[in-house]
């Protein structure tokens, strides 16, 4: 466990891509396979089963630092990980034991079958052996999500630095539904046979935002255009007689959405999808709202009722394996074209649809088409070069999504609270209100789209204008307007405005406004007649 | 039968009747006692200020032309019907707990405190009273300092490896007392240690005053990374990251604070090292001087006093939040310096 924790504080503490990558490298080049194995994993959001509840470590957590479990939980939001918590409260001591890391996984997975005492006698045990940074590191090995920084591409970058295999290689390689249980380092990134797995999925070609409007770009005959759909990102792939459905965050999805199912029958063995995922009811000229597809994605088991009130249908966009065989190397215009043909004999029924793309001529055809998005229930265009290969992880050049603007209102902080983790002693979560005549009535709660530097202003300010606390929420004084940026708006029995929206953010502290100047409860209602 | 109480707690600030005078005010009063230096306990504009012989001089040299006079630790002085006397709090050098009894009842606000002994500062006393009053700014569990030592080759560690790299150490700390305790906890075998000048002329008053620190240099322009190589640069968090750490080329920066206990902070704040030192009592620091006061009642002024608080009354304590517009020193709040 030593290796690895010096690893992950080096990582952690470094702020300079390249000494992370050597760092990793040396790790990958070093450490015993079967602990290079699990820092790929770990490092990946994979995790061992865990063998704990995340209840019991609290529990034996605050036994073992003698504090009432109500003080830890207060302790927890201002830590913002229960790992890191728990390493904060015990009692400070250095590391006694010299257990590699794979091993400390081992013994926490024979912590699965046993009977409590057991468990709770090793995780005291282990908190007593393990100090500092290890002992973080053990207690993120159960409750996971081992958030270092080091991003899929940096991780690749080591990997291709410690091994001499090439990074889009050792990317596709590291995709899809391995688990350090079942493969070795060796079957993972070195054997000669790769594609062993039928679910394995390639990585994502993901856009840049496209700040300033296609203007820039070259000759518009180089450009395709297509929708950006406002669903969830899939890639849909039919290999050996069965389907797998993928999220873009590697996630395996294909329970969650049993139409697809078909896709088997309609397109031939050895084809790979990447498209959208949307509710679109038949003969309906748009698909739904994001928020209409929202049940859908919580749930490993569809109801029938859910199933037929919110129909599923991936949108498909581009073809990565055709009879077969890979072919992202394949010029976009390409590629397109083999879709086509793939989609042409689809029943009207198949819960598969070509995407359509958009005609254009000139680049103010473009801009005609994005005005025209939010009826189209779509949240801006992509544009992709016809000559571009399909391309892993976020390349600049290549493909550009050209969002909408968001639908903003003015609307007055009046309540404050403490972030957590990194924020812990900023004020960073604010609730803002619009006027209903001469009282402000709450709509919307942001954290993010200021700068430390403001976020600071307001924390100092905050402190200073404080009417009322209710725990750790800050009544203050209303004063201050911002200008609130979200996607999307609907009607939301839950709130006490009724109205619940999507992504909101601050997207500028509008100092020039008064209090008086803000946005009322009827520009709102008005946002929602219009987008909701 | 109704009797003033020994403090009240105004929004001027910590009010005696009996004595008519003030600790720590925030507005402008006639008769100011000062529990120590940093910026949120001395103010500026009081009519008269009393604070220890060894804080005082730090005072004067930050608030200028002032009436004041000092006061030896232990002393007894009456100021009207209150008899005063100041203990050492451990904060920083000088810094001070205020005792004040009258008619037999005993309060003490303690300002800011720590209960180690940091090798600069005159070391905590726990003072016996009736009603204490307390900080809470790191008043959770998850808030243990390590002792000096084990920070102390951390960050002689760093330092050496940063040498060994050709890159200067820049290490943040606040100019009055932090930055004394980090520079007396150096090894000056690595290298030379240079002060900004905001740290640099706070070091003069104390050496002035026969405080014993090790030997600095002043960081003027000319000091550079070719004139001092392998340095170590103490300066205050606002200059780290600007044009100012330039001159000392290839550079790691650190911050010492107690904020840098949670690794969220420490990834937004610390540039490179975070180190964790402070300068205020931790979790066990807090309890420990409360439980040696021998108090009943507690009044916790700043920090995590919700929660802090509520953990006392469960602990057979009776303690109440103090309400103030003083928050104390938070690592984001605008002017703290203390942590």
């Amino acid at each position: 466990m030593r290796d690895f924790a010096a690893l992950f504080e080096t990582i952690d503490q470094s702020t300079k891509t390249t000494n992370k990558v050597k760092a990793l490298a040396r790790y990958f080049q070093e450490a015993d396979p079967q602990d290079r194995l699990w820092t790929i994993a770990l490092f990946s959001g994979r995790r061992p089963k865990r063998a704990v509840t995340t209840a019991k470590l609290r529990e034996w957590g605050a036994e073992a630092a003698s504090i009432p479990l109500w003080l830890f939980e207060e302790c927890y939001p201002v830590v913002g990980d229960l790992a890191e918590t728990i390493a904060l409260i015990l009692p400070s001591n250095s590391t006694t034991n010299t257990d590699s890391l794979s091993l400390w996984i081992r013994s926490l997975r024979n912590m699965n079958n046993v009977e409590e005492p057991t468990q709770k006698n090793f995780i005291l045990n282990a908190w007593a052996q393990l100090g500092g940074t290890e002992r973080f590191v053990f207690n993120k090995l159960i409750t996971g999500g081992m958030r270092v920084g080091v991003s899929q591409k940096l991780m690749t970058r080591a990997l291709a630095q410690a091994t001499g295999r090439s990074e889009a290689e050792l990317a596709h390689r590291l995709m899809g539904n391995w688990h350090p249980d079942d493969t070795t380092w060796h079957e993972l990134v070195e054997a000669e046979d790769a594609s062993a797995d039928a679910s394995r999925p390639y990585p994502f070609h993901l856009a840049h935002a496209l700040e300033d409007g296609p203007e820039g770009l070259d000759d518009p005959a180089n450009w395709r255009a297509e929708w950006k759909w406002d669903g969830i990102r899939g890639q849909l792939i039919l290999r050996g007689g069965t389907h797998f459905v993928w999220s873009r965050g590697e996630e395996l999805m294909t329970d969650r959405f049993p139409e697809l199912a078909r896709a088997v029958d309609d397109l031939p063995d050895g084809t790979v999808l990447d498209g959208e995922l949307l509710v679109w009811r038949t003969a309906k000229p748009t698909p739904e709202s994001f928020n209409t597809l929202q049940p859908r994605i919580g749930r490993k088991t569809v109801p029938r009722k859910l199933l037929k009130d919110a129909p599923v249908v991936l949108h498909a966009y581009d073809l990565l394996e055709w009879q077969g065989e890979d072919i992202r190397h394949l010029p976009f215009a390409q590629r397109r074209d083999l879709l086509e043909t793939a989609c042409a004999g689809l029943p009207p029924e198949a819960a598969v649809k070509l995407s359509p793309q958009l005609p254009f001529t000139a680049l103010n055809d473009l801009h005609r088409y994005r005005d025209r998005a939010r009826s189209a229930q779509a949240e801006g265009l992509m544009l992709k070069r016809a000559d571009s290969p399909y391309l892993a992880g976020r390349k600049k050049g290549d493909w550009w999504k050209w969002k909408l603007a968001p639908l903003t209102i003015d609307a007055v902080m009046i309540y404050a609270q403490a972030g957590s983790g990194r924020r812990a002693t900023l004020f960073t979560d604010y609730t803002f209100a619009v006027w209903d005549g001469d009282a402000l009535v709450t709509f919307t709660k942001a954290y993010s789209g200021l700068t430390d530097k403001e976020f600071r202003e307001i924390t100092a300010w905050v402190r200073k204008n404080t009417l009322q606390r209710f725990g750790p929420v800050r009544q203050v004084a209303p004063h201050h307007v911002f200008e609130i940026a979200f996607e999307g708006i609907q009607a939301s029995p839950r709130h006490k405005s009724g109205i619940a929206l999507r992504f909101p953010r601050m997207l500028r502290w509008r100092h020039d406004k008064p209090m008086s100047e803000a946005n009322t409860l009827d520009d709102l209602k008005e946002l929602l007649r219009l987008y909701g | 039968m109704s009797r003033d109480p020994v403090l009240t707690f105004t929004p001027a600030g910590i009010y005696c009747p009996a004595g008519d005078f003030y600790i720590d005010p925030w507005r402008r009063v006639d008769r100011a006692l000062i529990t120590h230096g940093h910026s949120d306990h001395a103010r500026w504009g009081m009519g008269h200020y009393l604070a220890t012989h060894e804080a005082l001089p730090v005072i004067r040299h930050r608030l200028g032309d002032i009436s004041a006079e000092g006061i030896t630790y232990a002393e007894e002085r009456m100021i009207g019907g209150a008899k005063v006397s100041f203990h050492p709090a451990g904060h920083v050098p000088g810094s001070a707990q205020i005792r004040v009894e009258v008619a037999g009842e005993v309060w003490v606000a303690s300002g800011d405190y720590k209960v180690i002994d940091d090798g600069l500062s005159t070391p905590f006393e726990p003072v016996r009273c009736h009603h204490f009053i307390t900080e809470s700014t790191f008043g959770l569990p998850v808030f243990r300092w390590e002792p000096q030592s084990v920070i102390a080759a951390q960050i002689n560690d760093w330092w050496r490896t940063c040498a060994a790299q050709g890159k200067t150490a820049v290490l943040g700390a606040y100019s009055l007392g932090k930055a004394q305790r980090l520079m007396s906890m150096l090894d000056p075998s690595i290298g030379p240690v240079l002060c900004h000048a905001a740290i640099e002329s706070t070091n003069a008053v104390m050496r002035a005053q026969g405080i014993r620190l090790p030997d600095t240099v002043l960081a003027h322009k000319d000091i550079t990374a070719k004139t001092h190589p392998a340095a170590m640069v103490i300066a205050p968090p606002s200059a780290l990251g600007s044009t100012w750490t330039k001159r000392f080329g290839p550079q790691e920066t650190g911050f010492a604070s107690g904020w840098m206990a949670m690794r969220g902070v420490r990834r937004r704040r610390a540039g490179d090292r975070g180190f964790v030192i402070s300068d205020h009592a931790d979790w066990t620091g807090l309890l420990s001087a409360i439980k040696n006061t021998g108090a009943e009642n507690i009044y916790v002024t700043h920090g995590y006093t919700d929660n802090f608080t509520r953990y006392l009354n469960d602990s057979d304590w009776t303690a109440q939040v103090v309400p103030t517009q003083f928050e104390g020193e938070n690592l984001d709040s605008a002017g703290s310096e203390g942590e």
